[in-house]
């Protein structure tokens, strides 16, 4: 185990490199630069903040620079367009936004999206299945990007109960229709994947010859089914909770929560090219991470698996 | 005095002020208006502001920051008008070039220092310093200060700039050429002052709250990006009796829907009228949508460089295309925000600018069309030609797109020219116009300064801005004679004739002037909405009791 874990780790060290070199050759392909705008600057201007910012240097250089920035002093050098902040700044400030209503989110998701799909499974083809199933597919047909405005439409202007957005330092009110729109689509997605996953373990032989041997419908489900059950779901709910942390742009622009997703969106429209790199880098460094996670709790589930 | 004679005299001058202010509370000293409460105007800025630093601030939500944080030279009155802000006058040298400006005693930073004319000769060496590399630099350009373009260059040291302090309130400015309009310039944000010891001591961040000096009516509290700024009134302030707003909030709302529902559930003091919006939400909220002129004009640059189409290199052709394009029904139904049909470039609303007599405004839209059928029929095109085929980009925004659909029809019915639209992402755009690698192009352009030259500098052959790539020598001198004419209205002679020249070369075809429009809560009093610059200080507002 180990070892695996130690060979994951040193696989992904060239990843990450791979993916800092890809993003940066991408981002420099873009046309247009972080200093353009409508009213374009005289070239002695754009010749001193190109020289301020090392833009004006060869382009194998910059990379250089940058990754040696990144691994010696963890330097993500200073954002374009903000000018007082660094990425560091940018990242340090977003991120925990983003990572409280994304933790929230998923806790949400994986109660209520399990819950749902175990009993859906449990009552195959009653009203109990339909109605979840009926739920699931009615959330992840209702993209955030509708339900968030929906939301701050019933719950602040017609019942006045919530603050329209902001995020006031991450009080519980500010928090909770982030949660709801960001949790409702993933949660359909579990729901669904607990469902067709239980439905299959429920019909295999063990737990035929559980139930045969008299045991408790509780116990069997609770000691033998739930475990299985939860391999699939547990492969979805990797990327999953990177996805949720790491911020869902639709959610910080239409709640206005000042989260790492609106940033990583408008950097790329300013072409802000270090906050670009600095939030790839952050998100591939989570997916990998995750990646892992999710295969050792893979290994610790199913008795089958060996690495 | 004694000790306990001179604490009861205290004790009583604070209880005087305190009754005062109450009472300052209550009424509007001018209008005699009932007072608020609660005086906290809060905002939405459709985005983050990248920089509260004078020097270094571009953008709009961050100027208004920095208008409210610090305070200039000059500052505008609810009209533009130009008001004393930390000078009091100033004088003109004979020859124009050299301005010196008295600058008042009592002006003060928020820790208490007094600000001087060194501070001005600190903020303006800094705004052309290389090392600094101000974006807006090209402002301290456009002022033509002395030696200004060599320092950013970084031919001269920053210690070159013609500007100077006589002593701590005399500051003196010299020029390589005389600008009529100089005054007017020095109430932008570049030309504020900073103060010195903070930014020796904090360097880039001395601009976060817990370091920040700054000398205008509002002091910086708090920042969160993509969330919120707030500032609250500045003790310091020489004119701080006169502040009514306690605390001004802009909170960054992306979605424009978005704020206009939490406007409606009253969370918001103003937000921006959504496209197409405004005439449902002036019914529904009487009163309560507002909208005013800007110093802004939306236009279609035609590209007449040789990379152009050739059809659009004949004037015939272009001015067939402008008269096509029925201006009243951009402005009533498509946009329907109070803007006003363009039929030159510089808006009606700038300062002493008077619209000179072009003969398509005047003709109704059935003769345009007429005539713009003739002249294109003249060209080879049209009916009995072949058809003209043009392209079209625009930068992607629902709004742009409207427009563009509108003029490709009004184009195509009247003309059968067929029109190939182009969204682009708006970096790439800037891009592809730049390069002129265009046809027709989407633009627009705000005034710098409230006087015509803002717009029709872009007319110069030499200017960067000038995307048409349009050169009219006649055009070129006629604006380098502007800059010597120090009479008003001979300026306003030679802006006329400009216009009138434009108007039939046709490098561009005015759409529309901009209109501002707000959904602003009844009880904010005295926004400026004749301020056309919308130069806005928090200071100049107040909230009535509902």
């Amino acid at each position: 185990m180990l070892s695996f874990i130690t060979r994951r780790i040193a696989v992904a060290i060239p990843t990450i490199l791979i993916l800092v070199i890809f993003s940066f050759i991408l981002m420099y392909s873009a046309p247009g630069g972080p200093f353009n705008s409508e009213r374009p600057l005289p070239p002695e201007v754009l010749a001193n903040i190109e020289a301020k910012y090392g833009l004006d240097q060869p382009f194998w250089r910059q990379i250089v620079n940058y990754v040696w920035g990144v691994v010696t002093q963890f330097d993500f050098g200073p954002s374009f367009q903000y000018k007082d902040r660094s990425v560091n700044d940018v990242i340090a400030q977003g991120f925990p936004v983003t990572l409280t209503y994304g933790f929230w989110s998923f806790v949400v998701a994986v109660i209520v999206g399990v819950s749902l799909g175990v009993a859906a499974a449990i009552r195959h083809n009653t009203w109990l299945d339909y109605l979840a199933v009926g739920v699931s597919v009615g959330a992840q047909a209702l993209p955030n990007f509708v339900l968030a405005p929906i939301l701050v439409l019933v719950f602040t202007l017609w019942l006045g109960w919530l603050p329209g957005g902001g995020w006031a330092g991450g009080q519980w009110q500010y928090v909770i229709m982030p949660v709801i729109a960001l949790s409702t689509s993933y949660m359909a997605s579990i729901a669904r994947i607990t469902r067709s996953s239980m439905l299959e373990v429920m019909n295999s032989n063990f737990i035929r010859t559980a139930q045969a041997k008299g045991l408790p419908m509780r116990r069997v489900i609770w000691r033998h089914a739930l475990k299985p059950t939860m391999l699939p779901v547990i492969s979805y709910l990797g990327p999953a909770f990177v996805g949720m942390i790491t911020g869902s742009v639709v959610i910080d622009i239409f709640m206005s929560t000042g989260g790492i997703g609106q940033f990583f969106v408008n950097s790329a429209f300013n072409r802000d090219y270090a906050v670009i790199m600095g939030i790839t880098i952050l998100v591939g460094v989570l997916t990998i991470t995750f990646n892992l996670v999710v295969d050792i709790l893979y290994a610790w589930i199913d008795p089958k698996i060996r690495y | 005095m004694t000790l306990k004679a001179k604490l009861m005299a205290t004790g009583a001058a604070v209880l005087i002020a305190a009754g005062s202010m109450a009472s300052a509370q209550n009424t509007h000293p001018v209008t005699g208006e009932t007072l608020a409460e609660d005086q906290t105007f809060i905002y939405r800025v459709l985005d983050e502001h990248s920089s509260v630093d004078p020097q270094v601030v571009e953008d709009v939500s961050g100027s208004e920051v920095v208008r409210d944080l610090f305070e200039g030279l000059y500052n505008q009155d609810e009209d533009g008008a130009l008001e004393p802000g930390v000078a009091l006058s100033h004088a003109a040298s004979d020859d124009g070039l050299t301005y010196t400006f008295t600058l008042r005693q009592d002006a003060m930073w928020s820790n208490g220092e007094p600000v001087t004319a060194g501070d001005f000769v600190f903020a303006w060496q800094r705004a052309v310093d290389p090392e600094l590399a101000s974006p807006y630099a090209w402002y301290m350009e456009l002022m033509s200060i002395e030696n200004g373009e060599a320092i950013i260059a970084g031919e001269m040291p920053t210690s070159a700039l013609g500007v100077s302090a006589i002593d701590d309130h005399t500051l003196e400015v010299r020029l390589t050429k005389p600008l009529p309009y100089f005054p007017q310039m020095v109430t932008h944000g570049t030309t504020f002052p900073v103060h010195p010891p903070t930014i020796a001591a904090h360097g880039d961040e001395w601009t976060r709250p817990e370091n920040i000096v700054s000398n205008g009516a509002y002091v910086l509290t708090e920042h969160i990006p993509q969330e919120r700024t707030v500032r609250v009134r500045n003790e310091m302030y020489w004119n701080n009796d006169e502040t009514i707003i306690e605390e001004v909030v802009a909170l960054v709302i992306n979605d424009e829907n978005q704020a206009l529902t939490r406007w409606k559930a009253g969370e918001l003091d103003r937000t921006e009228v959504p496209a197409g919006q405004f005439p449902a939400l002036a019914e529904e909220f009487p009163g309560e949508a507002i909208s005013f002129p800007r110093l802004c004009s939306y236009y279609y640059t035609i590209n007449v460089t040789d990379t152009a189409n050739p059809a659009l290199l004949d004037p015939r052709v272009r001015e067939a295309l402008s008269l096509a394009v029925d201006r009243d029904i951009i402005v009533n139904n498509v946009l329907a925000g109070g803007q006003t049909a363009a039929y030159t470039f510089t808006p009606e609303a700038t300062a002493e600018f008077e619209i000179p007599d072009v003969a398509k405004a005047g003709m109704s839209q059935a003769d345009r069309n007429a005539r713009a059928q003739e002249l294109l029929a003249e060209a080879g095109f049209g009916s009995g030609g072949e058809t003209l085929e043009v392209d079209l980009i625009y930068n992607t925004s629902e709004a742009h797109r409207s427009v563009a659909i509108a003029i490709s029809q009004m184009w195509k019915q009247t003309l059968g020219v067929e029109t190939e639209l182009g969204n682009q992402e708006w970096q790439t755009f800037l891009e592809t116009r730049g390069n002129k690698d265009y046809e027709i192009a989407r633009a627009g352009w705000c005034g710098d300064y409230n006087e015509a030259s803002t717009f029709l500098d872009l007319m110069d052959s030499g200017s960067g801005y000038n995307d048409a790539g349009y050169t009219n020598p006649m055009v070129d001198d006629l604006l380098a004679e502007a800059k010597t004419v120090q009479d008003p209205a001979g300026r306003q002679a030679i802006y006329t004739q400009i216009e009138e020249i434009i108007a039939v070369d046709l490098p561009i075809i005015p759409i529309y002037h901009y209109a501002g429009s707000y959904m602003m809560d009844a009880d904010v009093g005295n926004w400026p909405v004749n301020n056309v610059e919308q130069n806005w200080y928090s200071r100049n507002l107040y909230k009535i009791a509902e």
